[in-house]
């Protein structure tokens, strides 16, 4: 983007500011449509993307097209505890007589929450300490900061997060800085490897000639350049953030009860199996199908950043 | 020489990785609400006693002066005592960690097995209908989180088609082996009990087997698609037209250069099963290191976790070492570069 404007400017021929104007709104429009054109030249990545929108839909307006909202939260009804799947409750009932598919629909709400907010948390932080260790790569600022993302990528982030959350208070958010605390140097190692080449380039050295501040060259000539790869991270991490979550909540870390969340209802439901199997089943599919969703979509935005990823 | 010097590096690195572990994990119990000795001893006790145990902890002294103690007791393999156990916590870490090591390893073999066979027979048969189910079943495992995978096969072949037991790792009627290793296959073989050996096999399959899926679908999938862009190379077809057998040009010149990136993935899922093996043993009932830790985590119960992270963080670190050095001994490009950095 910031590349385009350069190019534009140091044509030759002379266009007048309007000119210009219109031929960048005409070139990006252009993008676009290029962008588009790879996302979707994978049919799956375009049911990825009905997916996603459609699970994210059926999560904000969750208390509206489920069938049994109240039951989302502390509700019983023990007369109706644990029954098969039916016309009145597709996916039949839990052990205190709760709609599963109700809760499974609100407890998309976490799951989703969860991989959002994680990236929201850690993608800033994460991006900015690689681009400065790269940028200055070779200094004893890049040792520190590449140092410290080593230790912490040295370690399983499952069990890491597992032992945050559990000394911090159990519930969804305290979930949420547990991983966070995990994922960062993911995005600090990507952007670090980008960021360290691009140093060298023509576009960095003329920044620095031209008496360009730091912050000018890292966030204006280097950080569009990471784009892409962050883009494509991101939108692959989010499926992996998503199961995480759910297997904090499994294990009791995550989103207390009565609040419903996908992974809880497996474990939940793990106990009456294998007589009560929808108890278990039906969330554990729910977490597979976000999950297939998410993943697809990832591919898709591959895809699309395909050939431009340094 | 390079080799050694290679290895030399890479171990002074991992120390200093484990010693910037042992400062987050030290940190981590830290940042915990609640005074420590207070916890050991229990709400009821006097006061005087919660002191002198603060004391004896360490628990006046300053932030570093405490975690240079941790560090000496840890690195005397003192991890002190477990508040839920109530005995030593390298005790406990001794009794079950050959359980999850025993579970890792058999899941490690089924990845590498399974997933390098899946991944040579659907880049043998590309674009067959073999190749399109490998592929289905490689999407399947990557969408799959290990939990589900372990529910569906307890339902499947635990409960609907009973063909493997589900919980823990012997049948009631089976005797427990002597405790030779721990690990309760070979203690079996040791002690000359092939039933006993069939049992624990027939135990270990299905945890084993869920804990593997991810990664066995992973490296089908890295497996073929190496082989296929390896098999457009110049080499290959100059091998061909040197006369060199098929059965050779395939198993000599393709698999092993294409194995490599195969073999850098396995060793990261190795590490990652570490950690899945915390689900997947909750729900199979398994008594190792995970379990352990898990409930030391739902009991806030501090020494014990510390340790736990402690001893999977090595193993994870272990684990990477010898990637490295397989990857080195497969790709003799890296051998070279490190011979020629010297």
């Amino acid at each position: 983007m910031a590349q385009s404007a350069n190019i534009s400017r140091e044509l030759p021929v002379s266009f007048t500011p309007q000119q210009i104007k219109q031929l960048e709104h005409e070139s990006k429009r252009e993008n676009r449509g290029r962008s588009w054109y790879k996302f979707s030249r994978n049919p799956m990545s375009v049911v990825g993307l009905v997916m996603v929108v459609a699970l994210v839909l059926l999560a904000i307006f969750a208390p509206v097209v489920t069938p049994y909202p109240r039951h989302a939260g502390p509700f019983t009804d023990f007369p109706h505890a644990k029954l098969v799947p039916n016309l009145q409750y597709l996916f039949g009932t839990d052990q205190i007589g709760r709609d599963i598919l109700t809760r499974i629909v609100f407890g998309l709400r976490s799951s989703l929450l969860m991989g959002v907010m994680v990236l929201v948390i850690v993608v800033p932080p994460g991006v900015l300490l690689g681009l400065v260790a790269g940028y200055f790569q070779g200094t004893w600022i890049d040792t520190v900061i590449m140092r410290i993302t080593d230790i912490f990528l040295a370690v399983p982030a499952l069990i890491l997060a597992l032992a945050i959350a559990s000394v911090l208070e159990p519930n969804l958010w305290n979930g949420m800085i547990a991983v966070s605390l995990m994922w960062w140097p993911w995005y600090t190692r990507l952007v670090y490897g980008v960021a360290s080449q691009l140093r060298n380039e023509y576009f960095v050295t003329a920044a620095e000639v031209t008496g360009a501040s730091t912050a000018h060259i890292l966030f204006r000539e280097i950080l569009p350049n990471t784009v892409s790869p962050i883009l494509t991270k991101m939108s692959l991490d989010i499926a992996w953030v998503i199961i995480i979550g759910a297997m904090l909540s499994f294990v009791g870390l995550g989103v207390q009860p009565p609040e419903p969340s996908l992974g809880t209802m497996v474990s939940d439901g793990a106990r009456y199996l294998p007589d009560q199997w929808w108890i278990a089943i039906f969330p554990a599919l729910a977490i597979v199908v976000v999950v297939l969703g998410f993943n697809l979509l990832g591919d898709g935005v591959r895809d699309m950043f395909a050939s431009e990823e340094v | 020489m390079s080799v050694s010097r290679f290895l030399a590096r890479r171990l002074l690195y991992s120390i200093f990785v484990l010693l910037g572990l042992s400062v987050v994990i030290f940190i981590i119990a830290r940042i915990m609400p609640g005074d420590p000795a207070r916890m050991a001893v229990g709400a009821r006790a006097p006061q005087w006693v919660v002191d002198r145990l603060r004391e004896q902890m360490h628990l006046n002294s300053s932030l570093p002066v405490q975690y240079f103690y941790w560090l000496r007791d840890a690195l005397r393999g003192d991890f002190g005592m477990s508040l839920v156990t109530q005995r030593s916590v390298t005790n406990d870490i001794k009794e079950f960690l050959p359980a999850s090591l025993e579970l890792v390893f058999f899941a490690a073999v089924l990845a590498a097995v399974g997933g390098i066979g899946l991944g040579v027979i659907s880049a043998r048969y590309k674009d067959t209908w073999i190749d399109n189910v490998v592929r289905i079943f490689s999407y399947t495992g990557v969408v799959m989180p290990s939990f589900v995978f372990a529910i569906i096969f307890v339902l499947l072949f635990g409960w609907l088609l009973n063909w493997f037991p589900v919980i823990g790792r012997l049948s009631e009627q089976t005797a427990a082996p002597p405790l030779v290793t721990g690990l309760m296959t070979v203690d079996s073989l040791i002690a000359g009990r092939p039933d006993a050996f069939v049992d624990a096999l027939r135990h270990l399959i299905l945890p084993a087997l869920a804990l593997a899926m991810g990664s066995m679908a992973q490296e089908a999938r890295i497996t073929r698609s190496s082989m296929a862009d390896n098999l457009n190379k110049d080499y290959i077809a100059s091998a061909r037209a040197l006369g060199i057998p098929e059965r050779d040009v395939m198993g000599r010149f393709l698999l092993k250069p294409s194995l490599i990136p195969t073999v850098s993935i396995l060793g990261l899922d190795i590490a990652a099963m570490l950690s899945i093996a915390f689900l997947v043993e909750l729900i199979f009932n398994w008594p190792g290191i995970a379990r352990y830790g898990m409930s030391a985590m739902l009991h806030k119960d501090l020494n014990a976790i510390s340790a736990v992270i402690l001893v999977l963080g090595a193993g994870f670190i272990v684990v990477n070492i010898i990637v490295d050095i397989t990857v080195a001994r497969l790709d003799p490009r890296i051998r070279m570069r490190a011979a020629r950095s010297e």
